[in-house]
């Protein structure tokens, strides 16, 4: 599908059939380096940074969720990898190339981004956005080849919005859009798909329903890396949890052998308890109540 | 953010929806479902193309046919094909045949400017004639008008450099950290405030004669439009709107957001800047040949959103609303009894336009 030439582990993603059916990314490329990385990465806004010297690697075929206080630089992080923001020093890899050293349409075709909060355009219809999500595999003369439309049913079909297809977007519940969302990134058909805070604005069924999508996302292959804010979800479906305080990373890893009280209280100052989520045994976060709470609680 | 949440199922309770036919063209040998020219194709927009299109011709016939002298059609098709009596010819090829296609390529480029402008700000109110390119061409033409005492064809020069100064202004002013909708509607307006109290100015200490034609200019007429502006405005068409069609497909993607936008492959700036400057040169060339006839630009890429029922540009549809508005415009201000320019014509139905789309964007909540 792609002319693009790819070196690194040599997967390109794009010619690969099927929403469902992404084969699992090989752990590591033959030099030992992940698909997608980052070395000694300093971004910020008008100068200021907000990440400092910043090493990061996100493990093949991993579900990745970056947690942190607010204004942490989760999100800058997460727009770095994408090639949305330009770092100040250090650089991002991707298939073991500097990601500015590639084409915009090159990365598009390998890494997907779905931002936080995104918009759509007044009018449009379900099919018509997520079409949009095929923008980098199209050019000139081929505007709509069967790769394009098998992409889409796909998609589709893997985040149950196929019956919407003809519906406004703007009349969507606010779940049922964040699953036409996620269709069109889908539909970009790239091994790596990086979500920012894609619960935001959802209730809790409707976050759980997303995660679940997510999940079953990550089953078929793909390497998911979102931003979330809820650490109790993150602990459930994260099998690779990397913690952020002011810019800098502070814990990375399995979930289970990271969130401890002490992480909490460094990361977001709060102190708590963690304890075994009775459902799937991964770590429940717990804040501890305030005094006078806690005695009225016990009083009652 | 937007998180309504409706209860109703979407999809249901509307009518059928014509969807996108495929058409490929060249099939790669070897390469199952690759093929050499692939594209959509809305059977709705055919429609509306095709509407347009019959309703462009029934204005041209009346424009052509009716009037003071009246010239049966049958006589008109001859004319037109170069075999008309005399005076039909020079009624028709001399007064109204130019005039009318000044009007349709005027309209079309000013359609078009607009469905760009509207694209890049998201909003159906940052038209070239709302965030001050008008009144910035208004400047220049005054000036020409009423300090140089210039010819038409250097007050039509001056529109142009005032439009060009003042969106180039405009853009730089709004520039900050890239340019956003909002920033870029409210700069304009701002700007466009000013220079209006400049042109106040400049008409209040010009002399009567040249006031009366800067009122003239300003207000915007097709009359007297010779074959002289039917070259230039046609060959500004031939390049600009294969310009503005090849870019509208990544405009649709712009219109998703800037990070979104990225990450799809788009060079963002490079594509907003070249979108802005295919839209100015489009609105400038229309202004040079018309002055600033207003909410063309404006109602155009609206009437051809509502009429396709798709989001994105719709540059084509707009270029086509655009032609068969103004040339309407222009027709009911030719027949109207003691004679109007055309731009009072398009100010009427624009403005109230213009009421209907605030008080429906007020309600929806949003500004």
């Amino acid at each position: 599908m792609s002319p693009d030439t790819n070196t690194g582990t040599g997967t390109d993603t794009g010619t690969r059939a099927g929403t469902g059916t992404v084969e699992p990314e090989v752990a590591v490329d033959a030099a030992g380096r992940h698909r997608l990385s980052a070395r000694k990465l300093t971004v910020g806004y008008q100068g200021k940074p907000v990440i400092e010297e910043l090493d990061v690697h996100i493990p093949d075929g991993s579900f990745t969720v970056i947690v942190g206080a607010n204004g942490c630089g989760k999100s800058t992080l997460l727009r770095t990898l994408a090639r949305v923001l330009s770092p100040i020093r250090g650089q991002v890899f991707l298939d073991g190339e500097p990601i500015h050293a590639l084409s915009p349409k090159q990365v598009a075709r390998r890494l997907g981004l779905l931002p936080q909060g995104p918009v759509a355009p007044d009018g449009i219809t379900v099919l018509d956005l997520v079409a949009r999500g095929r923008h980098p595999h199209q050019n000139l003369l081929s505007r709509w080849s069967e790769a394009d439309e098998r992409a889409v049913r796909d998609a589709m079909a893997a985040t149950d919005t196929a019956e919407l297809a003809d519906a406004y977007v703007d009349e969507l519940s606010g779940g049922q859009r964040q699953r036409v969302w996620l269709a069109m990134a889908l539909a970009q058909e790239t091994g790596i798909l990086l979500l920012d805070e894609p619960t935001t604005f959802l209730d809790l069924a409707h976050q759980v329903e997303v995660l679940n999508l997510c999940a079953r996302l990550h089953a078929a292959g793909r390497t998911l890396v979102a931003v979330l804010h809820d650490l109790n979800l993150a602990c459930r479906y994260a099998d690779h949890l990397i913690a952020m305080r002011d810019g800098a990373i502070a814990a990375v890893g399995r979930p289970g052998e990271v969130v401890t009280p002490e992480l909490i209280e460094d990361v977001f100052g709060l102190p708590c308890r963690v304890i075994d989520d009775p459902e799937t045994g991964t770590p429940l976060v717990i804040p501890l109540a305030p005094n006078p709470l806690q005695q009225e609680a016990s009083s009652s | 953010m937007r998180a309504r949440i409706s209860t109703a199922p979407a999809g249901s309770g509307r009518a059928a929806r014509l969807r996108p036919v495929t058409v490929r063209i060249g099939a790669k040998r070897g390469r199952p479902g690759r093929s050499a020219i692939s594209f959509r194709l809305s059977p709705r927009a055919c429609l509306v193309i095709a509407a347009l299109v019959a309703a462009g011709l029934v204005i041209s016939a009346l424009t052509l046919s009716t009037g003071s002298y009246h010239v049966p059609l049958s006589d008109v098709v001859r004319t037109v094909l170069g075999n008309g009596s005399t005076l039909d010819r020079f009624i028709i090829t001399r007064l109204r045949e130019p005039r009318l296609l000044t009007a349709l390529a005027v309209g079309a480029a000013l359609g078009a400017g607009g469905a760009l402008f509207q694209s890049v700000s998201r909003n159906p109110l940052g038209s070239p004639d709302i965030i001050g390119f008008d009144t910035g061409a208004a400047t220049g033409a005054l000036v020409v008008i009423t300090l140089i005492h210039g010819t038409a064809a250097q007050t039509a020069a001056g529109a142009v450099l005032g439009g060009l100064a003042t969106a180039a202004a405009v853009y730089f002013l709004a520039m900050r950290h890239g340019v956003h909708g909002y920033r870029l509607i409210l700069v304009g307006i701002g700007v466009g405030a000013l220079l209006s109290a400049v042109n106040g100015y400049l008409l209040i200490r010009a002399s009567e004669n040249d006031a009366q034609s800067a009122a003239l200019w300003l207000i915007g007429s097709l009359n007297g439009r010779g074959w002289d502006y039917v070259g230039p405005e046609a060959l500004a068409l031939a390049v600009l709107l294969p310009a503005a069609w090849w870019i509208s497909r990544a405009l649709g993607v712009l219109e998703l957001g800037d990070d979104l936008s990225r990450g799809l492959g788009l060079r963002v700036e490079w594509l907003r800047g070249t979108a802005l400057l295919v839209g100015v040169a489009l609105a400038a060339s229309a202004t040079a040949a018309a002055g600033p006839v207003g909410f063309v630009a404006l109602s155009a890429p609206q009437i051809a959103r509502r009429l396709t029922a798709t989001a994105g540009p719709n540059t084509l549809t707009s270029a086509l609303a655009g032609a068969v508005l103004l040339a309407g415009s222009d027709l009911a201000a030719q027949r109207f009894p003691s004679g109007l320019p055309v731009g009072v014509v398009t100010a009427v139905l624009g403005g109230l336009y213009l009421a209907w789309l605030l008080s429906r964007e007020w309600r929806k909540g949003r500004p």
